[in-house]
């Protein structure tokens, strides 16, 4: 276990920059996905184009090779914001197409009759938005949203390629120094990224259950 | 069209007209981005012949297909063994006995929630002394991914087959194993076709992986063309280009089989549409 007690320090520095990686991913993700899932339920049909376009391009790209095109492609033209920044651009470009389609099922989600209840009772739209549709709709998209920032936390172990040095990347330089434990090391690691995983769906079921519907 | 949708109400001649303008500008921003685009892109010199020749060149075609084949190759490999392997543990899952069970979902819960490279690279590590090669780590970590996956799948599929179906089997005759094997894994596969192909166009995106480890396939040779032309963005879009088309014909055949092969959509589907999120 010398593995451990030697290296804590360095996996936990790892694990750090895997959850700054998720985060500002995450955030960029959460605001491009809303954006672009508001253009792809908007009554505009080009808006909707638009959307749809957005979508299919960045959800059939690897992430791989989006991360290639933002890593090594974007700094020659001269938009070079760092390297970590232009990863989780990639990410976060990746993602957001997940987000877009998270919350649209969400909207798609709530019945029908709901909307022309609301509307047959005489409530405007604003009103019948914000009382009616968007709460159920929230309640929705959060289950597919989590699995969305799940599949995230995955993701970032990509930048180990690009030489960011976050879990992944640790785990490769321990099994050059302690070969004989690689099995170890791989659970363990697993292990952290498993945590992670764990609270992300424990807060989202407990937003769940704080929204729950006990009626029906 | 507007009928489908809880958020607004048919337009009328005032909001017609207001959506024609939001749809003008939107063309009008979309020309303008793509205007700056394609000047950023000459302003720094990336349209030249010597970026983009190497794409027309024929020797270069056939190193680019060769790779597109590699990767179509890799795969098939491993969705057809994520596919074995999804059917063996997602019945596992539903066995009657404790310890099947456990050991199964052991197993794919675990592989499930570790990250697909952390996968790759310790297979590779590992397996590293035995001369496997690279291609091999590659299919190995991707079947027991995606097959963890399918398993999850395949188990939900299995639960979602009305229980009168099994009950009608059981009550024929039929043994534990046949009711499984001739009634319910047909009809849960028939149930799942969507979220197979989710599945498969997650495995084909993600046998970009190999790159780590330089297995065969479009990354890495990508990587070589780069390195050869110092091309890197011109090779990346086009990488992106050619997995896109790849893509996109894998979802096309699988609208194809879930309409022609497997039937009409059974009415309680509970999957997603290949078109829809699969959190990759």
């Amino acid at each position: 276990m010398d593995w451990l007690t030697d290296n804590w320090l360095s996996i936990l520095r790892g694990f750090g920059e895997t959850l700054k990686l998720l985060g500002l991913s995450g955030a960029i993700a959460l605001v491009l996905g809303t954006l672009v899932a508001l253009a792809r339920v908007s009554p505009v049909p080009i808006l909707r184009g638009v959307a749809i376009g957005f979508v299919t391009i960045f959800r059939n790209t690897p992430l791989l090779v989006l991360i290639l095109i933002t890593y090594y492609g974007l700094p020659e033209v001269g938009i070079d914001f760092g390297f970590f920044i232009n990863i989780s651009l990639a990410m976060g470009f990746y993602t957001a197409s997940f987000v877009t389609e998270a919350i649209r099922s969400g909207f798609n989600g709530v019945p029908l009759g709901q909307a022309e209840a609301a509307r047959a009772i005489g409530m405007p739209f604003t009103q019948s938005m914000s009382q009616v549709v968007l709460p159920q709709a929230f309640r929705l998209v959060v289950p597919p949203l989590a699995s969305v920032f799940i599949a995230l936390t995955k993701n970032t172990s990509l930048a180990a390629t690009f030489g960011v040095a976050e879990a992944t990347y640790r785990m490769r330089g321990l099994f050059n120094d302690y070969a004989s434990q690689m099995i170890f090391i791989f659970l363990g690691i697993a292990l952290g990224y498993i945590l992670i995983v764990a609270v992300i769906s424990w807060i989202a079921t407990a937003f769940e259950r704080r929204f729950a519907v006990n009626a029906r | 069209m507007s009928a489908s949708t809880v958020l607004y109400d048919a337009p009328g001649p005032k909001a017609r007209a207001r959506y024609r303008l939001f749809g003008l500008l939107t063309v009008i921003g979309i020309v303008l981005l793509l205007a700056a685009v394609i000047w950023r892109l000459w302003s720094r010199d990336q349209l030249t012949a010597d970026k983009w020749e190497v794409f027309y060149t024929p020797r270069y075609i056939e190193l680019l297909a060769r790779a597109t084949l590699d990767t179509l190759w890799i795969a098939a490999l491993s969705i057809a063994g994520a596919l074995v392997f999804g059917v063996i543990f997602g019945v596992a899952k539903l066995s009657d006995h404790l310890p099947v069970r456990w050991f199964a979902w052991v197993i794919v819960e675990f592989f499930r929630a570790v990250p697909l490279l952390l996968l790759i690279i310790f297979v590779w590590f590992y397996a590293y002394d035995t001369r496997l090669g690279t291609i091999a780590p590659l299919v190995i970590a991707l079947i027991l991914y995606n097959g963890s996956v399918l398993a999850e799948t395949f188990r939900a599929g299995i639960n979602a087959v009305p229980k009168g179906q099994v009950e009608a089997a059981f009550a024929v005759g039929l043994r534990k194993s046949a009711v499984m094997r001739i009634v319910q894994l047909p009809q849960a596969i028939k149930i799942m076709t969507p979220a197979i192909i989710s599945q498969c166009i997650v495995a084909l995106k993600d046998t970009s992986l190999g790159y780590y480890i330089l297995a065969a396939g479009l990354t890495t040779t990508g990587r070589e063309i780069w390195r050869t032309f110092d091309n890197r963005l011109a090779t990346a879009l086009v990488l992106a280009a050619i997995y896109i088309v790849l893509n996109l014909l894998l979802t096309a055949l699988g609208r194809w089989a879930e309409r022609h092969i497997t039937g009409a959509r059974p009415p309680q589907a509970l999957a997603d549409k290949p078109g829809q999120p699969t959190a990759a």
